[in-house]
């Protein structure tokens, strides 16, 4: 009960963190995998089908 | 009525097309709830930095010498803030723009004397110490020239300080009272009460840490933590977080300038950077007026894949 | 008193300027154009949901001030949420830029939307920029030595300070937050007037 009353984190991200050279970037790996998500999620939101497609299309 | 060309960039076409039904409240909740779900998640199993504070008194105990040498840069003038120019002193131009020195321009608006403020004021406020006491004294009552002197001769064997039994050792002759200056600052500053009496110059309530803020960053101890944690300006820190966490990543553009040429061995880089960022940024908020620009979405056909569905009706 | 009169008063003009450009039915519409179909149109409405929790959590830790996260288990818990929900916010607000730039949601009158969009964005990036030199920490003292020089370097700094903690964290919870909820509530406003760009006309597209 005192460990979840702590509110600590479950995976904390304390340590020291990881860095990707590559030329002149050089990025961490936390920034990389957010800036990695956001095309991801760009791309994703082009191409996935848009649910309730077919639904509207009955609708009228 | 207008009779004015169809222009695809500007204008948009009228929708004759049917309508669906939208449920807008409907769709804001869901989004807050799912919103706020991801974030208690993230929030749970990541956690956030707080690495703590450093203090002048952590400094001068983890490095003395470091920490005299830099009471001693205060002295002599070598450090960032005593060479900095405006807003703190008028030590250097500061950095231009072509011909404008923006920062000149606008003035000393935050005046900061490095030896008053960061040696002889803080070494003032102690408990009478009747040492410290005739070197105040002999500082005070000396000329500018003599005070000079006192700080080049004592800076000329500053290579070879050491640091022993509680003292700050420099051989140096003919320094008057500096050796006492400097070695009542480095008691003082571990003790602790150096970081009182940098926030307190003002009075009771404080709310403004320029002076320890300058002070700690002309040392290299804040520097040195700063780079185990790949937060140097060349290191991209900008954009980086202590710990593995993310950090801001939407400045790294800002932040990318300042690693490619002619801006990585610019003196003036903080001030081109921030006027090629400044002209971006009204090329983003006029986009919608400047043609090429604003031809480049129609041109590269992205939104056929977002109204794909519009298309093949 | 005529009707005439209160035709011509300052608050009859106001109101039927309000309704007459944003009548309830656009203000909170209950049916939009069939192209609106794609998930792209998701980022705009997870921005602002990210900005409630961003204000809530900050609402959160104004409540015990500007150290108690440093102490508390629940006040580092509430800060790590005021930390997510702004990754978030940004994380949103960018892929919503990308989407309404490949749109071109400028068209059609919409110009000063795009336009206080921006200005919306730059905002935010001051927001935070005042929010992560008011930590009160490492990464507080750290960030705004160095930043400092970047400010100064313009002449900003002469009056925007960056090592003095109070003016920060007053840019941070007042100024700054005021400036991006009343630019955000332009924004959506101008959305709802203009309504949602339609598609780019095509030879043998269906738009007519």
């Amino acid at each position: 009960m005192a460990y979840f009353w702590s509110l600590a984190a479950l995976i904390p991200l304390n340590n020291y963190g990881h860095y990707i050279h590559w030329g002149v970037i050089d990025i961490s790996l936390a920034n990389f995998i957010v800036i990695v998500l956001m095309i991801i999620a760009f791309i994703a939101a082009l191409f996935l089908p848009f649910p309730g497609r077919s639904r509207r299309k009955e609708s009228r | 009525m207008s009779t004015k060309p169809f222009r695809p960039d500007v204008d948009a076409p009228e929708y004759k097309g049917k309508y669906v039904p939208y449920d807008i409240i409907k769709e804001g909740t869901i989004a807050i709830i799912v919103v706020g779900l991801l974030v208690v998640l993230l929030a749970t199993l990541f956690g956030s930095p707080d690495e703590r504070a450093i203090t002048v008194k952590a400094w001068s105990n983890a490095d003395p010498i470091d920490f005299a040498t830099t009471a001693l840069g205060e002295l002599n003038g070598s450090t960032v803030t005593a060479k900095y120019g405006a807003p703190y002193n008028t030590a250097a131009p500061g950095q231009n723009l072509g011909p404008l020195r923006l920062a000149q321009f606008a003035g000393v608006t935050i005046p900061v004397n490095t030896v008053r403020d960061f040696v002889i004021n803080p070494l003032s406020s102690l408990p009478y110490d009747k040492p410290l006491s005739a070197a105040l004294t002999e500082w005070k009552s000396a000329s500018a020239s003599q005070q000079k002197s006192w700080v080049s001769n004592y800076t000329a064997g500053a290579s070879k300080m050491t640091w022993s039994n509680g003292q700050i050792n420099v051989p140096a002759t003919n320094a008057g009272p500096v050796p006492e200056l400097i070695n009542k600052l480095t008691s003082m500053a571990r003790s602790g009460a150096l970081d009182q009496a940098l926030v307190t110059g003002g009075g009771f309530y404080t709310t403004n840490y320029t002076k320890p803020l300058l002070f700690v960053a002309d040392g290299t101890y804040l520097a040195n933590l700063a780079q185990k944690q790949h937060l140097l300006g060349s290191q991209w820190g900008m954009m980086n977080e202590t710990g593995s966490y993310p950090g801001q990543a939407w400045l790294w553009l800002y932040t990318f300038w300042y690693q490619v040429p002619p801006f990585n061995s610019s003196s003036n880089a903080d001030v081109q950077v921030s006027a090629l960022m400044g002209l971006l940024s009204i090329l983003l908020l006029l986009l919608p007026f400047i043609p090429g620009l604003r031809s480049i979405p129609r041109k590269v056909k992205v939104y056929r894949l977002i109204w794909r569905e519009h298309y093949s009706a | 008193m005529s009707t005439a009169e209160i035709e011509r008063q300052w608050t009859t003009r106001l109101r039927k300027r309000a309704t007459g450009h944003l009548p309830p039915e656009k203000l909170l519409p209950d049916t939009q154009p069939a192209y609106v179909s794609s998930w792209i149109y998701v980022f705009g409405v997870t921005t602002l949901a990210a900005l409630m929790l961003v204000i809530l959590s900050g609402i959160i830790l104004a409540i015990r001030g500007p150290q108690w996260w440093h102490s508390s288990s629940i006040g580092h818990f509430v800060n790590s949420t005021h930390l997510w929900s702004v990754e978030i916010f940004f994380f949103a607000m960018i892929v919503h830029l990308w989407g309404k730039f490949f749109m071109a949601a400028w068209r059609g009158g919409r110009s000063l939307t795009w336009v206080t969009g921006v200005v919306t964005f730059l905002a935010s990036v001051g927001t935070a920029f005042t929010g992560y030199v008011s930590q009160t920490n490492f990464d507080s003292q750290w960030i705004s030595t160095q930043a400092k020089d970047g400010i100064n370097a313009t002449g900003a700094g002469s009056i925007f300070n960056v090592l003095n903690l109070g003016q920060m964290l007053m840019w941070h919870i007042v100024l700054l937050p005021l400036a991006a909820v009343l630019l955000t509530t332009i924004h959506v406003l101008m959305v709802r007037v203009k309504g949602v760009v339609p598609p780019f006309e095509e030879q043998n597209g269906a738009t007519k």
